[in-house]
């Protein structure tokens, strides 16, 4: 799965956490999730959840530390797909 | 420093009615909202009528964010969003405030806070799964959670409080509300409770065997307060709310006033001279009554109608005497009672509230609701207050004050006068 393929599949992880649907629909890998798409800090580790389920991998503390915005988040997603835990 | 406080809004989840219009004409029409629960069969309880509305997750969509109902699974929560939600609209609000109201508060009871979403916490964690639990369980298994939500939603900035005094909750909360205002640290408050029994909590009172089992097969039929074949109550579920407002407030802003709250009292027995931790004490029942008529500047002869706790136990006899020493009166002299749970049941925490919002439109309109499956009242009760104070059919009458109650267990007792707002 390259990055293209994972930001299309975040997406979805992301769509029901932010009221932003329009800045959801036009996420780069800049894009902050807390700032750009207004999601609130304390269901970060709902996405964190949400993504370990859709992907089938595990994210620990470290990692999840890194998942401030989508370009972190690819670059967890897409280390853990081709480590599975 | 005492304002007077007139209530401006009212919002309703009854097992039968979702908003304030239908609910009218189910009690003036004597609609039932108990229905036959298969689950309850299934899980052998002798118990297997309830009163649930018809309620479901798609009518919350316009009251909060997407982000917030996504993951909302407490429905006692839900009902207390949307009871709270409509009776704010229904004073002519908006719900989105830019700014924290620091003016309005809320006060809002429940009972148990949603066990259906503590199950999954137990479950998860003690499948040592606690990591995936996510953020949304603790603000549902906190009592005040049905507070958090409103207030977040409406940006209310003053005394934010979730009460709990079992059945005598909703009566309390809108006491507590008034207080505030009355006594000038409140401009305005969201009032109320909510309730959702669901199986565990229905199983506790089920084998406390204080509930109605002989009407399984006929639902309509299995809440009879004051009936000589009554055998225990039929739990429900649902919400109820009020906006209260400081007289002077209400009339700045034009808004229509549905009526006063004089005054009330709430109490306890202390558990002694009859009183226990299940049973309510007649000292305490008729202090409490005596308190709120002094507090109100009423005297016991103004009462138009009584709206009873009256649960269709064998509790209901004594109400009715507490009633007659509180009030004074008798016989043909007694005020028309009625009780609402013939037709939803005996939805615990939200009882106050539902019935409150009941006893305001009943002031409104002019009308006493009937009471349902009263084809056979008690014999003692007939002694005391005679047959014509308990309607069976809706009766069209001038409704200037009515005395609302709710005792519950813990021997705690709350009471309310509300009358028709006058300006003089």
């Amino acid at each position: 799965m390259d990055r293209k393929e994972i930001l299309s599949e975040l997406k979805k992880v992301l769509a029901p956490y932010t009221e932003s649907k329009e800045m959801l629909a036009e996420i780069n890998e800049q894009t902050d999730l807390i700032k750009d798409l207004k999601i609130n800090s304390a269901n970060l580790v709902d996405i964190i959840i949400d993504a370990e389920a859709q992907y089938n991998i595990e994210i620990d503390f470290d990692a999840a530390e890194k998942m401030y915005n989508v370009g972190n988040c690819i670059d967890v997603i897409s280390e853990k797909i081709n480590k599975p835990a | 420093m005492s304002n007077r406080v007139v209530i401006t809004g009212l919002g309703i989840v009854s097992p039968n009615g979702l908003n304030i219009p239908d609910f009218l004409h189910a009690i003036q029409n004597g609609v039932s909202g108990i229905r036959f629960i298969p689950e309850y069969e299934d899980l052998k309880f002798n118990c297997q009528v309830s009163g649930v509305p018809e309620f479901e997750w798609e009518q919350l969509r316009n009251y909060i964010t997407e982000t917030s109902l996504y993951g909302l699974k407490g429905k006692g929560i839900a009902y207390g969003i949307k009871a709270a939600l409509d009776a704010w609209t229904d004073a002519g609000n908006e719900i989105v405030s830019e700014d924290t109201l620091w003016e309005t508060g809320c006060v809002f009871g429940s009972s148990v806070a949603d066990t259906d979403v503590i199950k999954t916490a137990i479950t998860r964690v003690d499948a040592r799964e606690s990591k995936k639990l996510g953020s949304r369980v603790v603000e549902q298994i906190m009592n005040s959670g049905v507070t958090a939500y409103i207030s977040g939603r409406l940006g209310l900035g003053n005394k934010i409080i979730n009460n709990s005094a079992a059945c005598a909750t909703g009566t309390q909360s809108i006491l507590m509300g008034y207080e505030y205002i009355k006594f000038g640290m409140a401009k305005r408050m969201v009032v109320g409770s909510c309730e959702y029994v669901d199986r565990y909590v229905f199983g506790g009172f089920d084998s406390m065997r204080v509930l109605s089992r002989k009407f399984n097969n006929e639902p309509e039929r299995a809440s009879r307060p004051m009936s000589a074949s009554a055998g225990g109550f039929v739990p429900g579920s649902g919400a109820g709310a009020l906006i209260l407002e400081d007289l002077d407030f209400a009339l700045a802003r034009g808004a229509k006033i549905y009526g006063e709250l004089l005054g009330g009292a709430t109490n306890s027995g202390g558990q002694r001279n009859g009183g226990s931790m299940t049973a309510p004490g007649p000292e305490g029942v008729v202090k409490c009554i005596r308190e709120a008529i002094a507090n109100s500047n009423i005297s016991a002869n103004d009462i138009d109608l009584v709206s009873g706790h009256l649960t269709a136990t064998i509790a209901d006899k004594l109400e009715i005497q507490n009633w007659v020493q509180a009030l004074g009166r008798s016989g043909d002299n007694f005020p028309m009672v009625n009780s609402l749970k013939s037709m939803v049941g005996h939805s615990l925490s939200a009882a106050g509230s539902i019935e409150t919002v009941a006893a305001v439109l009943q002031l409104k309109h002019n009308f006493v609701h009937p009471n349902l499956n009263l084809e056979d009242p008690i014999p003692e009760i007939l002694d005391i207050i005679g047959a014509n104070n308990l309607p069976t059919i809706k009766v069209d009458k001038e409704i200037n004050t009515v005395a609302k109650a709710n005792f519950g267990f813990g021997d705690v007792n709350s009471c309310l006068i509300i009358s028709k707002y006058k300006n003089d």
